[in-house]
């Protein structure tokens, strides 16, 4: 009878701890179930994010020009917050890509322009990812995400060792040669701080940039993503750009 | 002007097809080449220590002082050219204060803290203890039997059961130790391999590569600098030994040369979005440092010299020529490999459409004195230690000319 009541015991423990492996592996799971997660921008306000038209570029590079002159950018053509790139694709189906400068001082025509079946420009700035790679892997958290949105930099904390703008799918970011600290877009936060737009938004003669607030629905920004098929650089890399393209072709990356 | 605009205003005339405009500085140089190849080498010698403390194999025992103190005096330079390499050098410490928990490069301070403090000094110290408590008392220059007798931490007890239980700890600290060395190496693959924009780093071998790498070029390190020390002082070579350690060479050579070529297998055979330029990337820039260095110099010319002894009878004068040759040879690979990684992933564009440039720089803080610089130092660093806790016995019954028989 003994014999029994301890087997019976020890058949009840092994059932027990079972029960709770297979609801310890069973718990994620069931997380994993609610794959819809809500978007910070459900959440806080404001959330920043921002849209390129293509459609509407024309490369006049004044952007470019006014992010360098507001940030302090260097001048010389290897350090850039944002820049301009032309794409041409011919009828044989060659691609070439410029940004010459940056696309500062604009673009020279193109030649053999009869072969070309489209072209257009496309403006680049950091994606202002959800899911940042370069705040990831900075090793003393000197880049970060405020609270709208935004990835920053801290200056003062950076130490320079560029594992950041390794990181970075898209190449936004650069090594500042005085500073010797990394550096790339802020969205001009000093100035969307005081309610005005980022410095390229400004002068787009053509109103290609869109800069404003996701979380609210009224936006211009959010009317925007909402009315127009859009899309994201490299969305395979799971960063979740919250820069979003308007007219974007799939030879762009 | 600062050299840095000059050499990039150089570099933009030379750019191939189209990159983003700020990828034309390679942000990562000579220096972050050098990084992985001296940590690889601190965890080579050491997992060819741990060989003979933890898997009791007796034939490599004349290396294994020199392997830990070799490991010591790489692990002692290892964070020098990330240090160097910084734009805030003297913020390089904000890495131990307040690291950011997600970021590989962060935790870098930590396991080389521990490596060094729990495991490396701890060995060392276990080990040589009996004979610095000696030489605490025998030394005859007096600032150096004071460095001594601070080195026995106030424990001076010497008997068979303190000696036991040094073995027992040595042995102790090793078994946690070789996990370690895997950890630390491994972790250096990571930074790589886990930086996902980049497709030429981004595999999940690339930890495990780097590992086995590291072990060949220990390994190599350590037998040459065995067979050079013995040489100097003028003693025969134990060829029992000499022959075991070439063959956990040729092993961790195969191994490593097999994983690299399962990965560029894989990498071809999905031929995902960025092979193209991958394969003009071989083709091109790196068709000198990867196909010839890396591939033909560095990995199967020493398969091949290691193989043979293994096949045909060589005598023993023409294995000392092959392991020597080998090791050299082995060497050279595995920094091509380093370098094949950390230049050659910055060479193409992120665009996936061209090709930056790379001038190595001769002087200044990145350029290739200072890398040299840091390879010396460590050397330097070895020949203090080897002076202050030489891993041989002046005699040494049994290498010893006079009974050469059994060396051979």
């Amino acid at each position: 009878m003994r014999r029994l009541d301890r087997r019976r015991f020890l058949r009840t423990a092994l059932g027990a701890v079972v029960a709770y492996a297979a609801s310890c592996l069973a718990a994620p799971l069931a997380r994993a179930q609610r794959f819809f997660r809500a978007p910070p921008w459900k959440i806080r306000t404001p959330y920043w994010g921002f849209a390129v038209d293509i459609t509407k570029c024309i490369g006049c590079g004044k952007c470019v020009d006014a992010c360098k002159t507001e940030n302090d950018v260097p001048r010389e053509p290897f350090y850039f917050r944002t820049w301009v790139e032309r794409y041409a694709i011919r009828k044989s189906g060659e691609v070439t890509v410029d940004s010459p400068n940056g696309g500062l001082d604009g673009f020279e025509p193109m030649r053999d322009e009869d072969s070309i079946v489209k072209a257009f420009f496309v403006p680049k700035l950091c994606n202002l990812c959800e899911n940042s790679p370069c705040i990831q892997v900075c090793p003393v958290g000197a880049t970060f995400k405020t609270e709208d949105g935004v990835v920053l930099i801290d200056r003062k904390y950076c130490i320079g060792c560029r594992y950041c703008i390794q990181a970075c799918p898209y190449g936004t970011r650069y090594y500042h040669p005085t500073l010797k600290v990394a550096d790339k877009c802020s969205l001009c936060y000093h100035r969307i701080k005081r309610g005005l737009n980022p410095a390229c938004v400004e002068v787009c003669p053509t109103d290609a940039r869109i800069f404003g607030d996701l979380s609210d629905p009224r936006s211009p920004l959010s009317r925007f993503i909402a009315e127009n098929p859009v899309q994201v650089l490299k969305p395979a890399m799971g960063t979740q750009p919250k820069l979003a393209y308007k007219g974007l072709d799939r030879e762009v990356r | 002007m600062d050299p840095m605009i000059e050499h990039l205003r150089d570099a933009l005339e030379k750019v191939v097809g189209f990159i983003y405009p700020n990828e034309l500085e390679l942000q990562w140089s000579i220096l972050i080449v050098m990084y992985p190849y001296v940590t690889g080498l601190v965890a080579g010698a050491f997992i060819l220590a741990s060989l003979e403390r933890v898997f009791n194999v007796e034939s490599v025992k004349p290396t294994y002082r020199l392997s830990l103190l070799s490991a010591l005096a790489f692990l002692i330079v290892a964070p020098l050219p990330l240090q160097l390499h910084l734009g805030h050098p003297f913020r390089g410490i904000e890495i131990f204060l307040t690291p950011n928990t997600s970021s590989a490069m962060a935790m870098f301070g930590f396991i080389y803290a521990w490596y060094l403090m729990a495991v490396i000094l701890m060995e060392i110290w276990l080990d040589y203890r009996a004979e610095i408590v000696g030489w605490s008392k025998t030394e005859p220059w007096a600032p150096k039997r004071m460095f001594y007798k601070v080195l026995t931490f106030g424990v001076t007890t010497v008997t068979p059961g303190s000696r036991r239980i040094d073995d027992v700890l040595g042995r102790a600290i090793t078994v946690i130790g070789l996990p370690s060395a895997v950890l630390l190496h491994g972790y250096v693959g990571f930074i790589f391999g886990s930086v996902k924009a980049n497709p030429w780093w981004s595999t999940p071998l690339m930890p495990v590569i780097f590992l086995f790498s590291a072990m060949a070029s220990g390994i190599a390190a350590v037998m040459l600098l065995y067979m050079f020390l013995t040489w100097m002082r003028n003693r025969p070579l134990d060829m029992r030994c000499l022959d075991t350690v070439a063959k956990f060479l040729l092993t961790a050579i195969i191994v490593a040369f097999t994983l690299e070529t399962l990965e560029t297998i894989q990498k071809a055979y999905e031929a995902e979005e960025h092979f193209d330029i991958l394969a003009l990337l071989v083709e091109g820039q790196l068709s000198f440092s990867l196909v010839f260095l890396q591939i033909f110099l560095g990995s199967i010319c020493p398969i091949i010299l290691l193989g043979l002894p293994q096949i045909f009878g060589v005598s023993d004068q023409g294995r000392k020529s092959l392991y020597a040759v080998s090791g050299v040879l082995a060497l050279i690979g595995i920094f091509a490999m380093r370098w094949n990684v950390v230049i050659g992933g910055q060479f193409f564009s992120k665009s996936l459409r061209g090709f930056t440039t790379y001038k190595l720089q001769f002087i200044g803080r990145e350029g290739l004195v200072a890398a040299i610089g840091v390879l010396v130092l460590a050397f330097a660093i070895l020949a203090v230690l080897i002076r202050l806790l030489p891993p041989w016995t002046k005699d040494e019954p049994g290498r010893a000319p006079a009974a050469g028989g059994r060396a051979s």
